[in-house]
């Protein structure tokens, strides 16, 4: 037994800060305390994880958790896309009534959800992150309880990730089943022992992808993605479009790369199906959107795809190529989610494409940080987007797969199309009705940031790029 | 001896009351004949010498989840009948989706037959399962039982912030400012002379 | 006792005769039970006469000690009517449901320091299970009885078992923290020595929240607003005569005797002699304990249940909710809260 609480400190803080938040909230009848006091938790998790020894992979908590480089850089992501979103959530939530305590409690335990999954090395611990994740994002979805597409997007997102949590369970169970164990690397030792002969193995293993594509939201399991997207507040897919997509990542990587890593041939081939899959619906479907969110849900289903075949790749380059794409995507979209934020107000909620139009006239300078954003998600160069998309061709190619790279690299192309629309539209078209934008200076100024550091990053991707090597880990390599 | 005839007795119950779940056209009675699919897996828990488990299961399902349970059903009063139009549409595939898992778990056991202990030994007499179950889930699986508790707490935050509203205009009464009141709020002495006969 | 009676039937071929002692023990425990709850009735109506200055039964028999008898006759003769659209099933077995679990919690009640039913390790958990399984018998009558009245009863009975189960549950957890054992036999042991040991001190709001909970959950006033005879007329069993009617009554006094016996069990140290420590006393028959101090101990919250009832108004149903949810369950977090502290402190003369 080791109960080790070094590297759990972390968590503990968020857990402990979150409560206290959700008590400071009832005492207070300023909301703003209920943000600030969120914020510092993030600052404070992440001052805790830079603080801790970085070393190899250790495990504690009788080896329910891990901690390695891997971890720390994940969740350090994760805290800057939750900050991220917070603060651009609060002069949207404000302007509908929706500034409450609640919401960013909710907040902070969807990302102690995502820390668990990212730190879990036990089928138990991964799937109790999995259901903190999800629960908050439910209810944060429904938030606004008097619109009825809320509701609507609410219980769709909820009766699916039930059934796919379902699905998941019901292949661990399977998984524990064949090998006796639900610790990752025990699992990943009966892996190896028993084969790809064993068919409940591989029937486990269907169902464990089937769960994490669903959660991932890869074609054929991303019926729920575009209606989630454009029901729910865009506060709230601002939260699902960036920070769960980290722990999805994280998830792939446990319950399928390391557990399933002596089944690599046969979860490879599955993958490609879906990736093709994901390309090619995501990036035609996305062109008949007019409405943006439902636009941005196409396309986050086609970055999938591109997610996906790093994973295809499947060695130390394709692990490193799939994180790096993961990051940047996640950064691309919290931009492109806190743009459609920006030009909202109360009683518009700028979702439609048609809401960009001439922006250019009205506000040169937010049109070019979209301009950056947009050409960074279609993989123009030199944006960060563009060396993401290179470094996980480069992986696939590696492994021999080039017809692959070749019709990922056609749908891009064919997905470029609905990026540059939205480019023509600001630049092109005339303005429509209210041109205000009353968005707050902190709001400006980060989103400014944010949208310069798709260039920034796009000039200098090579340090990303090699942290992202150094940090996955071995098993994997 | 008595012990599998007692097995076999609430083992039946438990499937006819499985059956009746499903098969019960008013949904009040659906849910009974879960209590009672519930009441007699408890009993077949007892009868494994699990009575912690067991109990449980009376104290949490029966005693607390089903009460809500019924208390939602009978008052919203579902009219299952008109849910059920066009149910049997999709028969066909829940009966290939049951035959599959019911082939899935005869594999499991038909690979497995030999590997299966003919019969675990029994645990010695002072052995209480309360006792084991509590030092395994304090210790070895510690981290996921305070997940669970946080799942839950979540869960409470979130009912209670999508449903509770506070509508303007209610005459609610605020009990804490009633039991804060002194006599001096609301009687005030006066003191008067007293008035002259007319 | 089990022994003797076991010697008793002895003649018989062993697997009989392990019946007839198990038949003949819960006999001994149920029949004298039953007695009480007839003299229950009977007390309650003498105290709140004496309490409302009237006289109350004083014709049956001397002082109208036959009147629970008559009583019982009456309702014996009488009949049963269900209801024409009622759900027959249901309705009649819905009086069972709330009697059953109200006999059966008895089993692992200690009455004696040698003699309980069933002394399995997780007692307490098993009463509670039961004393909550009670409430099945009210929702089911309100449902089945179908009629307005009665399923108004239905429903606020299941709201506030469920509300004031949680509350009772925690009182129970402390019980449990401070006995270190879910067996009763072993809770009663555990507050030896002298009153000061007994559980009240140390767990002092908990045990007002066990009892005044156990109060609710035997839907008894002020919290009788299953029944409400002034607005709902009497609840759920608004068409219940005869027998069937006799049965609820039945349950709910057993169950007040069950819930008097279980707070002088876990809170006033069961069959344990108030005279227990005392040096003079510590020999004789004072100071040894025995069923008669449990009797006595259940008596006083049993007359407490009856003060209750000729004192408070009923409880408005928001108002029990409240009390419930907003000051119960946080007081019993509060003090198994303190409790942990105490505890890990090793506080004598509870803790160590």
């Amino acid at each position: 037994m080791n109960f080790d609480l070094t590297h759990v400190w972390p968590e503990i803080f968020v857990a402990t800060m979150a409560c206290i938040v959700l008590v400071a909230d009832l005492y207070t009848s300023r909301r703003d305390v209920a943000y600030w006091l969120s914020l510092l938790t993030i600052v404070g998790a992440a001052a805790l994880t830079l603080a801790l020894p970085a070393g190899g992979r250790e495990l504690t908590l009788t080896d329910t958790y891990i901690a390695e480089p891997l971890t720390d850089v994940l969740k350090m992501v994760a805290y800057g896309v939750v900050a991220l979103v917070f603060l651009y959530s609060r002069d949207y939530l404000r302007e509908r009534d929706l500034l409450k305590g609640e919401y960013f409690v909710l907040g902070l335990f969807g990302l102690l959800g995502i820390m668990v999954m990212i730190s879990a090395h036990h089928f138990l611990t991964l799937y109790l992150g999995l259901e903190l994740l999800s629960l908050s994002l439910y209810a944060m979805v429904a938030f606004d309880r008097d619109s009825s597409i809320c509701a609507e997007s609410a219980m769709k997102y909820f009766v699916l990730g039930a059934i796919a949590s379902g699905t998941l369970l019901f292949g661990m169970s399977l998984v524990y089943g064949v090998t006796g164990s639900l610790a990752i690397n025990e699992v990943a030792a009966g892996v190896v022992a028993a084969g790809s002969t064993d068919i409940m193995l591989l029937i486990a293993l269907a169902f464990m992808l089937v769960g994490v594509m669903f959660k991932l939201g890869a074609v054929p399991f991303h019926m729920w993605l575009p209606d989630v997207y454009h029901g729910a507040p865009t506060s709230t897919t601002l939260y699902i479009g960036t920070a769960s997509k980290i722990a999805s990542f994280a998830l792939f990587v446990r319950a399928i790369g390391e557990a399933f890593g002596g089944l690599e041939s046969d979860w490879r081939d599955m993958l490609i199906v879906l990736a093709v899959l994901s390309l090619g619906i995501g990036n035609i479907v996305a062109i008949a959107q007019t409405n943006l969110k439902r636009m941005l849900a196409y396309s986050t289903i086609s970055h999938v795809g591109f997610i996906l075949l790093g994973f295809i790749a499947a060695d130390g380059q394709g692990y490193q190529a799939a994180l790096f794409y993961t990051i940047t995507y996640v950064l691309m979209a919290a931009g492109a989610f806190g743009m459609i934020i920006l030009l909202s107000r109360a009683g518009f909620e700028a979702d439609e494409l048609a809401d960009f139009k001439g922006l250019n006239q009205y506000s040169p300078w937010f049109a070019l940080i979209m301009l950056l954003l947009m050409f960074s998600m279609a993989g123009v160069p030199p944006l960060i987007g563009f060396y993401a998309k290179l470094a996980v061709l480069a992986a696939v190619v590696e492994a021999g797969l080039t017809w692959l790279a070749i019709v990922a690299v056609v749908f891009s192309v064919i997905g470029a199309f609905y990026y540059l629309r939205v480019i023509k539209l600001m630049y092109f078209d005339a303005p429509e009705g209210d041109t205000r934008i009353d968005a707050g200076v902190g709001m400006r100024v980060v989103l400014s940031a944010n949208g310069l550091a798709m260039l920034a990053l796009g000039i200098f991707p090579g340090a990303l790029l090699a942290l992202c090597g150094t940090v996955i880990p071995l098993a994997l390599r | 001896m008595i012990e599998a005839g007692i097995f076999y007795l609430f083992a039946t119950v438990l499937v006819g009351a499985a059956v009746g779940v499903i098969s019960s056209r008013n949904p009040v009675h659906a849910a009974l004949f879960l209590v009672l699919a519930f009441v007699t897996s408890a009993v077949l828990w007892i009868l494994l010498e699990a009575e912690f488990l067991g109990i449980v299961l009376v104290l949490v399902y029966v005693g607390a989840v089903m009460v809500l349970f019924l208390f939602v059903v009978m008052m919203l009063n579902v009219n299952i009948e008109k849910m059920r139009v066009g149910f049997t549409r999709y028969a066909p595939l829940g009966i290939i989706v049951a035959l599959a898992v019911a082939a899935e778990i005869g594999y499991v056991i038909w690979t497995r037959r030999g590997q299966l202990p003919e019969k675990q030994p029994l645990p010695a007499d002072n052995y209480s399962n309360t006792e084991a179950l509590g030092a395994v889930l304090y210790t070895d699986y510690v981290y996921a039982f305070e997940l669970a508790a946080i799942i839950l707490l979540v869960a409470i935050v979130a009912a209670i912030a999508l449903t509770m509203r506070q509508r303007a205009g209610v005459k609610a009464q605020d009990i804490s400012a009633q039991v804060a009141t002194r006599r001096q709020d609301r009687v005030r002495l006066v003191s008067m002379d007293s008035e002259p006969r007319q | 006792m089990i022994d003797w009676l076991r010697s008793l039937f002895s003649f018989l071929p062993p697997m009989l005769a392990e019946l007839a002692t198990i038949v003949a023990s819960i006999m001994i425990v149920l029949v004298p039970l039953i007695l009480c709850v007839a003299y229950t009735t009977y007390a309650e109506r003498r105290v709140i006469g004496f309490m409302q200055s009237r006289l109350g039964p004083n014709r049956v028999g001397p002082f109208g000690l036959f009147q629970p008898f008559a009583d019982v006759l009456k309702l014996m003769i009488k009949e049963i009517v269900v209801p024409q659209n009622a759900n027959r099933f249901l309705f009649l077995v819905a009086p069972l449901l709330s009697l059953i679990p109200a006999f059966a919690a008895w089993a692992v009640i200690p009455l004696t320091p040698e003699f309980v039913l069933s002394g399995i390790d997780a007692g307490l958990l098993y009463v509670l299970a039961l004393t909550s399984f009670g409430v099945y018998g009210v929702i089911l009558a309100g449902w089945a009885t179908n009629s307005k009245y009665a399923f108004l009863g239905a429903m606020r009975s299941a709201a506030q078992i469920v509300a004031y189960e949680i509350a009772m549950g925690f009182a129970l957890v402390g019980v449990l923290m401070a006995g270190g054992s879910l067996n009763l036999q072993e809770i009663i042991q555990a507050q030896s020595g002298s009153v000061l040991h007994w559980f009240w001190l140390p767990l002092f709001p908990l045990f007002l929240v066990y009892f005044i909970a156990g109060v609710a959950e035997t839907n008894r006033a002020p919290f009788d607003v299953a029944e409400g005879e002034s607005e709902i007329v009497a609840g759920f069993h608004v068409e219940y005569g005869g027998m069937a009617f006799a049965l609820f009554f039945l349950a709910e006094y057993a169950n007040m005797i069950l819930i008097s016996v279980l707070v002088a069990t876990l809170f006033l140290g069961g069959w344990l002699s108030p005279f227990q420590g005392i040096p003079v006393l510590g020999d004789t028959l004072l100071g040894a304990s025995g069923f008669i101090w449990l009797a006595l101990k259940s008596a006083i919250f049993l007359f407490c249940f009856l003060w209750f009832r000729a004192t408070f108004p009923r409880y408005r149903y928001d108002q029990i909710m409240r009390l419930g949810w907003k000051v119960f369950i946080p007081i019993t977090i509060v003090w198994l809260a303190v409790e942990g502290v105490l505890v890990a402190l090793d506080v004598g003369p509870w803790f160590n």
